[in-house]
């Protein structure tokens, strides 16, 4: 049993999250004790993984400078990556292996939380099989560490179930990319977006969750070019675009297939480039012939006026870029939504060029890096497929196994998680995920979580999924170990190590290490760096398409980074991929692939007869298991409120700020509104960083996109009423921890 | 400034308030930010505002100080109230015609934005500017805001009073001040002396 050992009121007591407001020694210290070095690496936060100096005095992170010779921020920081210092020498810091008694946790040693894991792994498995162990891994974790997890799962415990939180990310677009290009990366360095004349911007609340990218759009503003952003909300970068087109949730294919259906209507295509560098227009072309504008806009509820203008917009100019990001991929239809967007820009020429492209925003940290070399339950390293024998051969020839001890494809994240419901799978280990916050339906992974027989977490704070587990190994933040990342743009960067992690903490490559040596199979994992960790991967991603042989640690240094593919050690890098006309694919042609309208998978009712779309808010990241702990950015939206619109807010008789229930077919929540008209009045939206009784999550359903298995966050069928008073959770101090502003 | 001017362009604002949380970190005043942040009016939309102080040629601010409190160094810079001087009267908040200062009980001192006097003076970028991600609080050189659609000014009309500031307001590119008394943009008002800021 899984369940947690005490109350969360009593576990938030012990382990927070508790606000904290100062630095290490509090403000004033550093005026006494200035910083020793600064140390040039990346933010922890997003995929933009901006660059950012960290100042460090002894063995502690006490505040920042900003770093302005890194040429893709300049020295830009969000309010996220400003504060991002304040999490080494926080009080919830994990110090101590954890293991759990009748009542809470006890403080273990090393030897007794490892030897307890692998015994416990051991005997699940000679009972049950193998596969009956899971691996969760994140896309937050330096490159080498999700190498080393991937390798780990399939080499130390032979299990085929390891999957990571990038599945909640943008893995729709990596499985449209593949279909198209056959490679998973934005192919444009993020200076083409400024050279564009064009921008089309698809789902991506690019001011909240990839601020940096905003200068870049201001900037190809300043130079003439137009924006076109579509989304239910009228987010930040809204108000200056030329074009703001509201799309209602979950219907953004039919749009593009619209704008697809006006270019090719009025011969707006260029026929030269779609003749010689592509297959599958006329398939694609007779797929979007019934999507009229009436049709289109009828779907969409965007104006028939405004497709038609969007589209000749986007056609007409010379060079033009679409940015998306999770709005078109957290659907059921996910990888449709970033086909239609890719057939936009291959009938329009607009790839392999300056200053014209498609890209995804990659969401998490590492979230590019994250997934190229082998914590996707169906890849390998290097973007390699798991299922393709010349990889696996590839690949076990530098793990030095057979191919056949190689386990096949695994389930998915959410899959994973429902294995563990039905009982299929019956340990977990998991690290840099939280996925009570993060996955849908809340209630349902709570419930799966409590019938786990071993739950093991890997983290530096205890997560409030980690309430579940049974041992807890106090790991490290980004910044005390070395490493590299890969950005949203496809630029690999290093993370330097900074301090050594506190008190008992390890660095999470010391966990896996440890435990496979204990499995008995110490004689795979022979490092004593990540340095060595990094050494095998390039080895192990050469000739893949994500090919990083020619990448070492000295030349990222000197360079600011190298794009990938980057095959040998005098390769530059490249920033910009397909420009000799050709894709990664077998027949060098982008593909177009048809795609097709279906409904989403909770669909409206007369019951449930509103749209609840979900997102999130700047200050925080992810499942705020790091940024609910940072004072500063809690108190700039300390809790989740509903965003709704004053047409709807008076149907239902509700005003800003009183207490809305809002109820999905699965669970109810009740939080504030905040009543603006910049969201559509058939829609709510709330933010979904927060845990129990203010979670989004308990209300989105499990419907998976059948090929990028994402799950479809961003469109559930929802009803609100006017709650008569403030919920339990308002009044309970651990749920309500975030809405003390005092400071101290 | 070492070359540099300091522009504002709330037209640019995502909102984020990175400028709020890195100001605290600037070393002359840790943990207190004296960046003044606004929703403007976020029932009816995300337009959000960024301020800095202006740093006026003439501070209003200095000239109704009852204790001489208030003083702008040679290089422009208008500093906060020096604590020993300051009586926590509250005159010069409410005189400033941009609404720049603010009492802090704690301290019983007004304090503001001093452009990061630690870094400006020795040639670095004020926090603020150099993180802001949407550039709408911008210290660089004229010749790169140069490159902007909107152009800056540093005139402002409030009424009869011209105010020059140092800091810089990005307008559209046909303006040439900033005025917000209607007066100033109606045919039939005599009132010449400091009208027609077009």
């Amino acid at each position: 049993m899984a369940k947690p050992p005490a109350s969360t009121e009593v576990l938030t007591e012990r382990f927070g999250p508790h606000p904290a407001y100062t630095p290490p020694g509090g403000w004033q210290d550093e005026s006494r004790n200035p910083a020793e070095r600064l140390v040039k690496t990346h933010c922890c936060f997003c995929g933009q993984q901006c660059g950012i100096q960290l100042k460090v005095r002894g063995n502690q992170v006490i505040g920042f400078e900003p770093w302005e010779e890194f040429p893709f921020n300049e020295g830009k920081l969000c309010p996220k990556g400003v504060k991002r210092y304040m999490q080494g020498g926080h009080p919830d810091r994990l110090l101590d292996p954890l293991m759990r008694t009748a009542d809470g946790f006890r403080k273990a040693t090393w030897d007794e939380a490892l030897d307890f894991t692998t015994n416990r792994l051991r005997e699940i498995q000679e009972k049950y099989g193998k596969d009956s162990v899971a691996v969760y891994g994140g896309a937050s974790l330096i490159s080498e560490k999700s190498y080393l997890l991937g390798k780990f799962a399939r080499v130390a415990l032979g299990t085929r179930h390891i999957d990571y939180n990038g599945r909640l990310c943008m893995v729709s677009a990596g499985v449209a990319y593949k279909l198209a290009f056959g490679v998973d990366r934005s192919p444009l360095p993020w200076s083409d977006i400024a050279k564009a004349h064009v921008v089309l911007v698809a789902g991506a609340n690019v001011a909240e969750c990839a601020p940096i990218t905003t200068d870049y759009l201001w900037r190809c503003r300043d130079a003439g070019g137009k924006l076109i952003i579509v989304d239910p909300r009228m987010t930040p970068i809204s108000r200056n675009a030329d074009m703001y087109l509201p799309v209602r949730p979950g219907t953004d294919l039919a749009l593009y297939m619209g704008l697809l259906h006006v270019i090719l209507r009025d011969g707006l295509e260029r026929r030269d480039f779609i003749a010689a560098c592509t297959t599958g227009f006329e398939q694609v072309a007779e797929s979007v012939r019934a999507w009229d504008p009436r049709t289109a806009a009828e779907k969409t509820g965007v104006p028939p006026e405004s497709i038609e203008r969007a589209a000749r917009l986007f056609a007409k100019a010379e060079r033009g870029v679409v940015l998306h990001a999770r709005g078109v991929e957290h659907q059921s239809k996910g990888v449709e939504n970033c086909l239609a967007l890719i057939n936009l820009c291959l009938a329009t020429g607009n790839i392999g060029r300056e200053g014209a492209g498609c890209a995804m925003i990659t969401g998490q940290g590492n979230g590019q890096g994250g997934r190229e070399h082998g914590q996707k339950c169906d890849q390998l390293p290097g973007q390699r497929s798991i299922s393709d024998p010349e990889a696996r051969a590839h690949t076990a020839k530098i793990w030095g196994i057979s191919p056949d001890e190689i386990p096949q494809a695994g389930y998915s994240a959410v899959e994973i998680m429902e294995a563990i419901h039905r009982g299929e799978i019956k340990a977990l280990l998991s690290a840099c995920f939280n996925p009570l916050v993060s996955l849908p339906d809340a209630n349902f992974t709570r419930e799966a979580l409590e019938g786990l027989e071993y739950f093991g977490v890997v983290d530096f704070f205890l997560s409030e999924t980690a309430h579940h587990a049974d041992v807890v190994f106090p790991g490290s933040l980004q910044e005390e170990e070395e490493g590299i990342g890969c950005t949203t743009e496809g630029r690999v960067i290093h993370i330097q190590k900074a301090v050594d992690p506190p008190g008992n903490a390890k660095a999470d490559s010391f966990v896996y290490i440890e435990l496979a040596k204990r499995l008995g199979k110490e004689r795979y994992f022979p490092y004593n760096s990540t340095r060595e960790i990094y050494d095998e991967l390039r080895e192990a991603s050469r000739g893949g398409h994500a090919d990083y042989y020619g990448i070492t640690y000295e030349k990222i240094d000197n360079n600011m980074g190298v794009f990938w593919p980057c095959p040998s050690l005098d390769h530059p890098g490249t920033p910009r991929l397909f420009e000799d006309g050709r894709s990664f694919h077998a027949d060098g042609k982008h593909h177009f692939v048809v795609t097709e309208w279906r409904e989403s998978g909770d669909p409206i009712s007369a019951d449930y007869p509103i749209y609840l779309t979900t997102g999130r808010v700047v200050s925080q990241y992810l499942s705020g298991t790091q940024t609910r702990r940072i004072g500063g950015l809690l108190d700039q939206y300390p809790n989740p409120k509903v965003e709704i619109h004053p047409r709807l807010a008076e149907q239902y008789g509700i005003k800003d700020g009183d207490w809305v229930t809002v109820t999905s077919r699965r669970s109810e929540i009740t939080l504030q509104a905040m009543v603006v008209k910049t969201i559509r009045p058939d829609t709510v939206f709330i933010p979904y960083h927060w845990p129990g009784r203010r979670s989004a999550n308990r209300l989105t359903h499990r419907t998976l996109d059948p090929r990028s298995k994402i799950p479809e966050f961003k469109v559930s069928a929802c009803k609100i009423k006017k709650a008569n008073a403030a919920p339990e959770w308002a009044l309970s101090s651990a749920d309500a921890i975030g809405t003390s502003r005092s400071k101290g | 400034m070492h070359g540099y001017e300091f522009y504002v362009d709330p037209s640019r604002c995502i909102g984020c308030q990175s400028c709020v949380q890195a100001c605290a970190e600037c070393e002359t005043h840790r943990g207190t930010s004296m960046i003044n942040f606004d929703f403007i009016d976020r029932r009816g939309t995300t337009a959000t505002a960024a301020y800095v102080c202006w740093h006026c040629e003439e501070p209003t601010c200095a000239m109704v100080c009852p204790a001489d409190a208030i003083k702008k160094g040679e290089d422009g810079i208008v500093q906060s109230s020096l604590k020993p001087r300051c009586i926590g009267c509250s005159n010069c908040v409410l005189a400033c015609p941009f609404g720049i200062p603010k009492i802090f009980p704690e301290y019983e001192q007004m304090m503001k934005c001093d452009m990061c006097y630690d870094r400006t003076s020795i040639g670095k970028r004020p926090m603020c500017a150099t993180v802001c991600p949407s550039q709408a609080l911008a210290y660089v050189r004229p010749e790169e805001i140069a490159e902007r659609r909107e152009k800056p000014t540093n005139i402002f009309y409030f009424g009869n009073q011209k105010i020059v500031t140092l800091v810089h307001m990005m307008v559209p590119a046909e303006k040439n001040a900033v005025s917000l008394d209607v007066l100033d943009y109606m045919w039939e008002e005599s009132y010449d002396v400091f009208s027609q800021p077009q």
